[in-house]
């Protein structure tokens, strides 16, 4: 945009000095965490003075991380089980109705993304006592879902609105019902959005903390809700770990997802 | 296209249609209805209800003549304020560079600035941790190159909370404000460059006012977000900063006061819905002035 001021030097230097500072502002919390996750002191000294696997083993020997990991896989793939199909429904029904009616529909499944989180948090605590359901899968399940379906209907809108729906009117016309138009031409060639819808679904669970801290309790604690804990009393080594672990499985995932997107 | 209008048959069918693709929103709809809108609907009921399950306004009563509560509500624009300020300041520069740059470059770059949207903010907050406590990397960096003869307290008080926020909030600021930079024709840039404009008076009149709208979304969505933070402050807070959402938690956990963390939940919503507002003016305010320039 600015190849016209090419001789501006001075400008140019102090812009990109500027911005790489708040770029390294940026990664360097991810970043530091990783050397110290091989420390093999408990000091979180800097540079570390020897290196050890040693907080890796203290996550995966801990009876209360793993239940913690389980519970956050399970709830994840739930998550993205029960929240993409109800998306995709959705987006068949906006785009084919389109208008007024579906802004309404976008207004009111989008509306739990911008709630602030304490507030979904403590109202479904609320309605959770009320049924006896505090500290169940089940609650938190539901909680995620909402905080799903947004992520998942972004991916999945724009990839509906570029489908050709003449194919769906043929298959109909052809003798097919509508269960088969969606399972066997929708889902299928909208196959890449679909896994991306899935996997944001996926990940948007794992990372949600604030409803996991009032609504799961006991086994059914997540990991986020148990990093939360821990790290509300002492800075222990093995969050660095789990950190690690953590930031390597999502830059894969996105990768993965950016990477096919582009092909 | 009438064909609707002459056809009965066809018009039933169209309306039998319609009803269907209504119908496959609801599952979506209803689960949204059971796990978002009930449990706002919730807390209103609840703030209106005794420890017993009475009716009462008790609750507002107390709420509202506590000086923890404006203390609260202080801190928590203040909190917002302070992050606004310094997205703006950080996050307009970078979008400038980035927009500036081949695209190829700048994709590489905006994969590095998104690298913090998609890690944990319990791994960011403990980043922070790790980095600003009395013996972290930033203080030893100080105290070691001789700027400061002491460490200096950045966490667990107002600072290292701020600092934590802007962290969260920055990436989420840029992406607007980078999208508009893009967008602006670089023709126009050629066009003021041409008859004279330093760079200092392109950036001034030219590239920042076509892309306030980008800033003013960026800015809206630090708002709606940063309102209701809760993990930052919670962690590097360290206790002695305390927003709205602090105080609910600790009124709901520590003194099971469900009445009360309602009152407060609903002074967050007015607090946002006061702040959606203004947000709406705002934009209206400037769409004018846009039509009025246009006309001019």
């Amino acid at each position: 945009m600015l190849e016209a001021y090419p001789d501006n030097r001075l400008a140019r230097i102090l812009l990109w000095g500027f911005s790489a500072l708040v770029m390294a502002f940026l990664m360097l919390p991810t970043l530091v965490v990783v050397p110290l996750s091989f420390s093999v002191s408990d000091l979180l000294e800097f540079p570390p003075r020897a290196y050890s696997l040693r907080w890796y083993e203290n996550f995966f020997g801990s009876a209360t991380w793993m239940a913690g990991l389980r519970t956050s896989l399970i709830l994840g793939t739930l998550t993205a089980m029960v929240a993409v199909p109800l998306a995709l429904l959705a987006c068949i029904s906006m785009n084919r109705l389109g208008g007024k009616a579906a802004s309404a529909i976008q207004g009111v499944l989008l509306a739990p993304s911008i709630v602030p989180g304490i507030l979904l948090a403590i109202g479904l605590f609320f309605v959770l006592a009320a049924q006896g359901l505090v500290g169940t899968l089940f609650g938190v399940l539901v909680g995620h879902v909402v905080l799903a379906i947004p992520v998942a209907c972004i991916v999945l809108l724009p990839a509906l609105a570029r489908f050709d729906w003449n194919q769906v009117q043929a298959a109909r016309s052809l003798g097919a019902g509508w269960a088969t138009a969606v399972g066997g031409i929708i889902v299928p060639q909208l196959r890449i959005s679909f896994l991306s819808a899935t996997l944001m679904a996926f990940l948007t669970s794992l990372d949600e903390s604030v409803i996991s801290i009032f609504v799961a309790s006991g086994h059914n604690s997540t990991l986020p809700k148990l990093m939360f804990l821990s790290l509300r009393d002492q800075i222990d080594p093995t969050i660095a770990a789990i950190s690690t672990l953590w930031t390597a499985i999502v830059v894969v995932v996105v990768l993965i997802v950016t990477l096919r997107q582009k092909s | 296209m009438t064909v609707t209008a002459v056809d009965p048959g066809l018009a039933a069918d169209a309306r039998r249609e319609r009803r269907f693709f209504l119908a496959l929103s609801l599952p979506a709809l209803f689960i949204v209805g059971l796990a978002a809108m009930l449990p706002i609907l919730w807390i209103i009921r609840q703030s209106f209800l005794t420890t017993g399950g009475e009716y009462t306004v008790g609750n507002y009563e107390k709420v509202l003549s506590s000086g923890l509560t404006w203390s609260a509500l202080i801190t928590t624009v203040e909190l917002s304020l302070g992050t606004l300020a310094v997205c703006i300041l950080l996050g307009t520069p970078l979008a400038l560079a980035l927009a500036s740059a081949r695209p190829r470059m700048a994709n590489l770059l905006m994969a590095f600035v998104m690298l913090p949207l998609w890690t944990s903010i319990l791994v960011r907050t403990y980043g922070w941790l790790v980095l600003l406590r009395r013996e972290g990397l930033v203080n030893a960096a100080l105290t070691g190159s001789g700027l400061t003869a002491e460490p200096l307290p950045l966490v667990y008080n107002f600072t290292g909370t701020l600092i934590g926020m802007i962290h969260y909030m920055l990436p989420l600021f840029l992406l607007p404000v980078y999208a508009a930079m893009r967008d602006i024709d670089a023709n126009l840039v050629r066009a003021a460059a041409s008859m004279g404009a330093t760079l200092g008076q392109v950036i001034r009149t030219v590239v920042l006012p076509l892309s306030a709208g980008g800033i003013f979304s960026g800015s809206t969505i630090v708002f709606i977000y940063t309102i209701g933070f809760f993990i930052t402050p919670a962690v590097l807070g360290g206790g002695k900063v305390n927003p709205l959402s602090i105080r609910i938690e600790r009124t709901l956990s520590t003194f099971q006061d469900w009445g009360s963390a309602s009152v407060l939940g609903i002074l967050l919503l007015v607090l946002m819905a006061l702040i959606g507002v203004m947000f709406l003016a705002a934009r209206r305010l400037m769409a004018r002035n846009k039509v009025g320039a246009a006309h001019a």
